[in-house]
C-alpha cells in the first residue's frame, strides 16, 4: 500500500513538472493568448528573431525541430500535434501538396512578399504554380566541393572532371540515387527528372564506368564534409550547405557549380491542413520575409537567402562565394527535382542498386 | 494458485514477444508474399536469386561471411588453447579482458577503424612518416572483412574456450600414459571434444557477418553492397517494402537453418551462454 502511495505522489509530481515546462513559454510581455506551432529544420531560425516576433505581435511561438524531410512527414502524419506552419524541402512540399495536405493561402498579398527574389519564385513555380502554397525560405545548389591544392577552378567548371581518370580514387559521390545520377544525366544532356528507362540506363553506364575506372573513392552523404576537411579526396559532389560548412574548417576547399547546370533546392514554408490560426501564420511569414529578419536568419544559417536586400547588403566574402551566393547565371541553369511517382522511384532504386553492386 | 502466479509474471514478457517479435515477423512474411497492391505473389522471393543485383550482393555476403568466419576460427582456436593452458589463478580475468571491447558500442569501434584506415588516417601517417607505402584498403571488401573480424572475434573465441575448459586434464594425462603423442591428443581428444564450441562459434560469427550492413556501409564507403545493404536501401531509400521483406524472409531462412545446425551439435547450450 505504501508503495502505491509513493507511486501516486511521484506521478503527480511528474505531471506538475511537465505542465510547468509547458507553460513557461507563455511569459511574453503583451501576450494576446494566440499561439502558433512552427515546425522547422534543426538550427534553421534565429532564436532572437523568434523572440522579437513574440514581442512585436504578442503571438506565442511553439517551436519544434526535425532532422530530415522524411522525419517531418512522419511527425506531421502522426497527427498528435496540430502544426500551423512547416518549413521543408521542395520535393516534400510537392508531395504534401499532391496529397492535399497543404492549404491555399494568399501569400502574394503579404506586405513583404515583394522582397523575394523573382528568379527563385519562378523556379518554385515547378511545384507551386500560383505561389499560393509555399513561401521560399532558403535555397541552395548541388555542386562540386574541391581541394584547391589538387584541382584548379577551370577543371571543376564542368561535370566532365568527374569522369577524368587522372582523379583515380580522388572523387566522392553522393550516397543517394538522384544526386549521383544528376551529373550523369546533365552530362548526357537529359533532365534531372528523366524517367525514360533508356536514358537512365545511359546515365547508369557512365556511372558504372566511373566506378570501374576506380575514380570513385566513396559514396558518402554526411561523411563528405569530414572526408574533404581531412583532404582524403580531391573533388566531392555535395550540397552548397555542406560545402560551406567544410570550407569554414579548411581554407583549401572551394565550391563550384559546373556550367552545364545543376540541381537547385528550395526550402519553403507551407501551411498544413492542421493550421488553427491562419492570421497569425500570415503575420509570422510576413515577419520572416522582412528585410531585417531575413538578414538575421541569413547570418544565423549562412545559406542562400531568397530575399533581395540580404544579397545586396552582403559582405564581399559571401558575395564571391558560390556556396552562399550563386550567380544568377548558374541559378537560371539549374533545375528543381520533381517528386517521382512510386513506379519511377522504384526504377531509380533498381538502377542505383545495380550501380552499387557493380 | 502458484501456477497462475507464474503465468501472470510471464505476462509482460509475453506481450513483449508478441508485440515486438512475432507480429513484426508476421508483417515481414506478409509483405514478402504480397506486391504493392496487396495481391499474393512469389515475385519478391524469387527475385532474391533472379535479380542480378541481389545475386551479386548475396554471393559477396556469403564470400565475406565465409572469409570472416575462417579468419576468426584460425585466430581464436590457438588463442583459446593458450588461454586454457595458462597457469594463472584468475583465468576469468583474462577472458574478461577479451570481452571488454564488446561492451563498447560496435558502431563506435567501426568508426574508429575508419579513422585508422582512411587515406590520411593514423596508419597511413605512421607508414608514410617511416617511409613505407600507404595501405589503401579503406572502401574495399578487405576493410569490411577486417571490421567484421574485429567485431565478431569474441563470438568465436568464447564458445571454443568454454568447450575447452570442460576437457578434463586427467583425460589428456591418461592419453599420454597410453603413449599418445601431442598431435594424436590434439586430433583425437581436443578437436572432437570442442566440435560443439566450434560449430556454435562458426554460426555466431557467420550469421551476423552475413546479415551485417552497418560495417559494410562505414568501412566500404558505399562501394561494397552486401545483402544487408540492399535490404536497408529497399526500406529506407527506395520505399520498396515488399522487395526488402522478400529478401529478409529468405535471409531469415538461412539464419534459422544455421541455428538448427547448432542445435544438432550443441546439446549443452554452450553457444547460447553468452548471448
Amino acid at each position: 500500500m505504501k508503495k502505491r502511495m509513493l507511486c501516486c505522489v511521484l506521478s503527480a509530481a511528474m505531471l506538475v513538472s511537465m505542465t510547468a515546462c509547458g507553460s513557461s513559454n507563455d511569459s511574453g510581455s503583451n501576450k494576446t493568448g494566440e499561439t502558433i506551432t512552427v515546425l522547422n529544420y534543426g538550427k534553421y531560425y534565429d532564436e532572437d528573431a523568434l523572440k522579437q516576433f513574440e514581442e512585436e505581435t504578442g503571438i506565442t511561438v511553439k517551436y519544434e525541430e526535425y532532422e530530415s524531410p522524411e522525419e517531418m512527414y512522419t511527425k506531421y502524419k502522426a497527427g498528435s500535434i496540430d502544426y500551423d506552419v512547416i518549413c521543408s524541402s521542395e520535393y516534400m512540399v510537392q508531395k504534401l501538396i499532391e496529397e492535399g495536405e497543404v492549404l491555399e493561402m494568399d501569400f502574394p498579398s503579404m506586405e513583404n512578399y515583394g522582397n523575394l527574389d523573382a528568379s527563385i519564385l519562378e523556379l518554385s513555380a515547378t511545384y507551386d504554380s500560383n505561389h499560393t502554397y509555399s513561401v521560399p525560405f532558403f535555397y541552395g545548389t548541388l555542386g562540386l566541393l574541391y581541394d584547391t591544392t589538387k584541382v584548379d577552378a577551370a577543371t571543376v567548371s564542368s561535370w566532365d572532371c568527374l569522369w577524368n581518370p587522372a582523379y583515380k580514387d580522388e572523387i566522392i559521390m553522393e550516397n543517394s540515387v538522384r544526386d549521383t545520377f544528376a551529373p550523369a544525366l546533365i552530362s548526357l544532356g537529359y533532365s534531372l527528372n528523366e524517367t525514360n528507362e533508356d536514358h537512365l540506363r545511359e546515365a547508369l553506364d557512365i556511372l558504372k564506368k566511373q566506378k570501374d575506372d576506380g575514380i570513385v573513392y566513396a559514396y558518402y552523404v554526411d561523411e563528405t564534409a569530414d572526408a574533404m576537411i581531412g583532404e582524403e579526396a580531391a573533388i566531392a559532389l555535395c550540397y552548397s550547405g555542406e560545402a560551406a560548412l567544410a570550407m569554414e574548417e579548411n581554407e583549401n576547399l572551394s565550391y563550384a557549380i559546373p556550367k552545364e547546370g545543376s540541381n537547385l533546392w528550395i526550402d519553403s514554408w507551407f501551411v498544413p491542413k492542421t493550421c488553427q490560426n491562419k492570421d497569425a501564420v500570415m503575420k509570422f511569414l510576413n515577419f520572416t520575409c522582412r528585410d531585417d529578419i531575413a538578414e538575421k536568419n541569413f547570418e544565423y544559417v549562412l545559406y542562400s537567402s531568397p530575399i533581395n536586400s540580404v544579397v545586396e547588403n552582403m559582405d564581399d566574402v559571401y558575395k564571391n562565394d558560390p556556396s552562399i551566393c550563386p550567380s544568377n547565371e548558374s541559378v537560371s541553369n539549374c533545375e528543381i527535382y520533381v517528386s517521382l511517382s512510386d513506379e519511377d522511384a522504384a526504377k531509380y532504386s533498381t538502377l542505383w542498386q545495380e550501380l552499387l553492386s557493380y | 494458485m502458484s501456477k497462475f502466479k507464474q503465468q501472470f509474471l510471464a505476462g509482460p514478457y509475453l506481450i513483449w514477444i508478441v508485440g515486438f517479435i512475432i507480429l513484426p515477423m508476421l508483417m515481414i512474411v506478409y509483405y514478402a508474399f504480397t506486391n504493392a497492391d496487396g495481391g499474393f505473389t512469389f515475385e519478391y522471393i524469387t527475385a532474391t536469386f533472379a535479380s542480378e543485383t541481389n545475386r551479386k550482393a548475396m554471393i559477396l555476403s556469403l564470400q565475406l561471411g565465409l572469409i570472416c568466419t575462417g579468419i576468426c576460427l584460425v585466430l581464436s582456436y590457438p588463442l583459446a588453447m593458450i588461454l586454457n593452458n595458462m597457469q594463472i589463478k584468475n583465468q576469468s580475468f583474462i577472458v574478461f579482458i577479451f570481452m571488454l571491447p564488446m561492451w563498447m558500442n560496435f558502431m563506435l569501434r567501426i568508426l574508429a577503424w575508419k579513422l585508422l584506415l582512411s587515406k590520411n588516417g593514423v596508419f597511413n601517417s605512421i607508414l608514410t612518416s617511416l617511409g613505407f607505402e600507404r595501405i589503401n584498403i579503406i572502401n574495399t571488401p578487405a576493410a569490411v572483412v577486417l571490421g567484421m573480424v574485429y567485431d565478431f572475434l569474441p563470438f568465436m573465441l568464447l564458445p571454443i574456450y568454454n568447450s575447452m575448459t570442460r576437457i578434463r586434464k586427467d583425460w589428456i594425462e591418461a592419453a599420454k600414459d597410453l603413449g599418445a603423442g601431442s598431435i594424436t591428443i590434439f586430433f583425437k581428444i581436443i578437436v572432437p571434444l570442442t566440435v560443439s564450441g566450434i560449430i556454435s562459434g562458426i554460426v555466431m560469427v557467420f550469421v551476423p557477418s552475413l546479415t551485417s550492413f552497418a560495417i559494410s556501409q562505414v568501412l566500404g564507403g558505399g562501394q561494397v553492397l552486401l545483402i544487408g545493404n540492399v535490404i536497408e536501401q529497399d526500406f529506407m531509400q527506395g520505399m520498396q517494402w515488399n522487395a526488402g521483406s522478400g529478401l529478409s524472409f529468405v535471409l531469415m531462412i538461412f539464419v534459422i537453418a544455421s541455428m538448427a545446425l547448432v542445435n544438432l551439435f550443441d546439446k549443452d547450450g554452450e553457444g547460447t551462454a553468452i548471448w
